[in-house]
């Protein structure tokens, strides 16, 4: 069930800077979103007050308005639990839990939240991982740790378990930047997929994934070091690397700064 | 090509002087500092012989500040200055290690070699009812229950409160009341275990209790907390950022992320912290001896009437100056030192158990 996004006068902060300043755009549901930018100009800290985990880190605060289908995300009565439910996150370096086997870590989500039926469990298990492309590959050895996977299978196996709690959007952090270009290939097909099911917003360095995976990409800056991040504009995929509407976009995706 | 280069070669060539090679230069044997230390031991030994010292601990110094001395000299003379201060930090290192090493073993071997003289089933089964001072019977039964049962009570009591704090502590405590949670924590590291035992016992006094077990494990709870909480908050601070988010991110409230997650990953270094407060109050005596007050009769009661302790039975059976005596405390030390030695096997056990798996 992919939900469209409605974000409109987001400021984000950590203590008293501003990190992000003034974003208003919309994600369209069933289509994957990119994030482009330099460093520092607030693409990651954008996508995680999407699904309020900004405010898990110290001094995370968020001033303005995230409506999903027309919920707001930070009114007054919104559990920050529910919302990270319903809304998914994929980060950075694969993070599976060396604590879990395969198994249980795609099931993690599920069991913790106490929001399942133990005989469907195994189900949806497999549904997950062969969601995620990583059935074939881990069906004989589910109960061994999940650290003992390449670092490409640990970053699938964390996707797995993104979508084993069904979300309705899938946030993606930099998914790939710790991969090599082969597990990258995988995860890119893997979004393909994934976006007939859900919303899919990733943030990306590599600026020819985001012309690979993306139909739409947005485009941050910031105006000097220490300075708030701002969106420059956001278009069709097609047309921010072949005619974008700023200089300062254009300058960024031919490599005249950044 | 070579054929042709002998030929211009073929008159004798005088030898070039040592091969001036930037990266090579003349290096000591492998082996040098075990004949340095043959030699510095050989000449410490025979110079405190000749010197007649009685103290074999002069005669030890002697010979590391000798084997200081030679290794650092001869390495400067055959290879350069950096590599002598090299074998000299090495040098030190390793007498260092063996001046820290050899009281550990000497203890260890004194307390194995006279304890297990009288050490026996016998021994581990009997208490000292009825048995006067001289008398070579008698055990250690009374003291080992009274070990074991003080020190449950107070792992029972200070570890879920020690727990607690740390994750209190690590996952939720920031500002004023955080900072002074810690600062009263570390004074409590500081307390000597007399002024723990004093507290309670003032409490007793008020209270119009009378002395048991129970009070001696109060007083050692005293003591475990602030161990168990700073070992316990820094194996929570070991667990990495990213689980915990990728818990929250999945929508698994605050708390069972705790218990599910971060706990788990950190549960075989709590359980060695854990172990090691209790090795730590297993061996105190000032406690019990105003507390639990000492009895020579198996008291399996820890709330009611006097008790006895392992650390309390050594230093009773000590007073009383008798040879059988003595040999009964060096016993009793080697049962208190098996008990935190197998304690910490129990905990290096657990930590290879629950630590995070990475084998495929």
């Amino acid at each position: 069930m992919a939900k469209r996004i409605d974000i409109s006068g987001l400021s984000a902060f950590y203590g008293s800077h501003k990190a992000i300043d003034d974003i208003s755009m919309t994600v369209e549901p069933r289509s994957v979103t990119a994030f482009i930018g330099p460093s520092g100009c607030g693409k990651s800290t954008f996508l995680r007050t999407l699904n309020r985990m900004h405010e898990v880190t110290p001094g995370g605060r968020v001033e303005g308005k995230v409506l999903l289908d027309d919920e707001n995300l930070y009114g007054s009565n919104v559990d920050p639990v529910t919302v990270r439910r319903t809304v998914g996150m994929v980060f950075q370096r694969p993070n599976p839990f060396p604590t879990m086997s395969i198994f249980d870590n795609v099931a993690a989500g599920l069991r913790l939240n106490g929001s399942y039926r133990k005989n469907a469990l195994a189900d949806i298990v497999e549904k997950s991982l062969r969601g995620a492309n990583l059935w074939n590959e881990v069906k004989d050895r589910l109960n061994k740790p999940g650290s003992g996977l390449s670092g490409g299978q640990q970053q699938r196996l964390c996707i797995a378990r993104a979508i084993a709690v069904e979300p309705d959007v899938l946030l993606m952090d930099e998914p790939c930047s710790a991969l090599d270009p082969i597990s990258t290939l995988a995860i890119e097909d893997l979004i393909g997929e994934l976006k007939e099911r859900f919303t899919i917003v990733i943030v990306t360095h590599n600026m020819q994934q985001a012309a690979r995976v993306s139909d739409r990409t947005a485009f941050f800056n910031l105006a000097a070091v220490g300075m708030p991040g701002k969106l420059i504009e956001i278009d069709e995929t097609e047309r921010i690397f072949s005619n974008p509407s700023v200089q300062a976009t254009e300058d960024y995706i031919s490599g005249r700064f950044g | 090509m070579s054929h042709a280069s002998t030929s211009v070669q073929d008159r004798p060539v005088p030898t070039p002087p040592a091969p001036v090679s930037s990266l090579s230069s003349r290096t000591l044997p492998r082996l040098a500092p075990l004949g340095f230390a043959v030699v510095s031991i050989a000449l410490g030994v025979g110079i405190g012989a000749a010197a007649g010292w009685h103290s074999r601990v002069q005669w030890g110094l002697l010979s590391a500040l000798l084997f200081l001395t030679i290794s650092y000299v001869a390495t400067s003379v055959v290879e350069n200055k950096r590599q002598a201060k090299d074998r000299l930090a090495t040098s030190l290192v390793w007498v260092c290690f063996l001046i820290a090493v050899v009281p550990l073993a000497s203890l260890l071997w004194t307390t194995i070699s006279r304890g297990s003289e009288r050490l026996d089933g016998y021994f581990l089964t009997h208490s000292m009812a009825g048995v006067l001072g001289p008398e070579a019977s008698g055990g250690v039964y009374h003291a080992l229950i009274g070990t074991l049962e003080q020190v449950g009570i107070a792992t029972l009591i200070s570890a879920p409160l020690g727990l607690l704090t740390a994750v209190y502590l690590v996952e939720y405590g920031k500002g004023a009341l955080a900072k002074a949670v810690t600062f009263f924590v570390d004074v409590m590291t500081g307390i000597p275990s007399i002024v723990a035992g004093l507290f309670i016992l003032s409490i007793m006094l008020i209270a119009g209790l009378e002395p048991s077990g129970l009070m001696g494990a109060l007083a050692l709870t005293i003591l475990m907390i602030p161990v168990v909480v700073r070992s316990t908050e820094e194996m929570l601070k070991l667990v990495p950022n990213e689980l915990r988010e990728a818990s929250l991110a999945l929508g698994i409230p605050k708390w069972r992320t705790i218990l599910k997650v971060v706990l788990p990953t950190a549960i075989g270094g709590i359980a060695t912290g854990v172990m090691l407060a209790i090795a730590r109050i297993a061996g105190e005596t000032a406690p019990i001896i105003l507390l639990v007050f000492g009895s020579q009769l198996i008291n399996p009661n820890p709330f009611e009437g006097a008790q006895s302790s392992l650390p309390f039975y050594i230093y009773e059976q000590y007073k009383i100056g008798e040879a059988a005596s003595y040999d009964r405390a060096w016993a009793a030390a080697l049962v208190l030192i098996a008990f935190v030695m197998i304690l910490n096997l129990v905990a290096r056990g657990i930590a290879r158990w629950k630590a995070p798996k990475t084998g495929r």
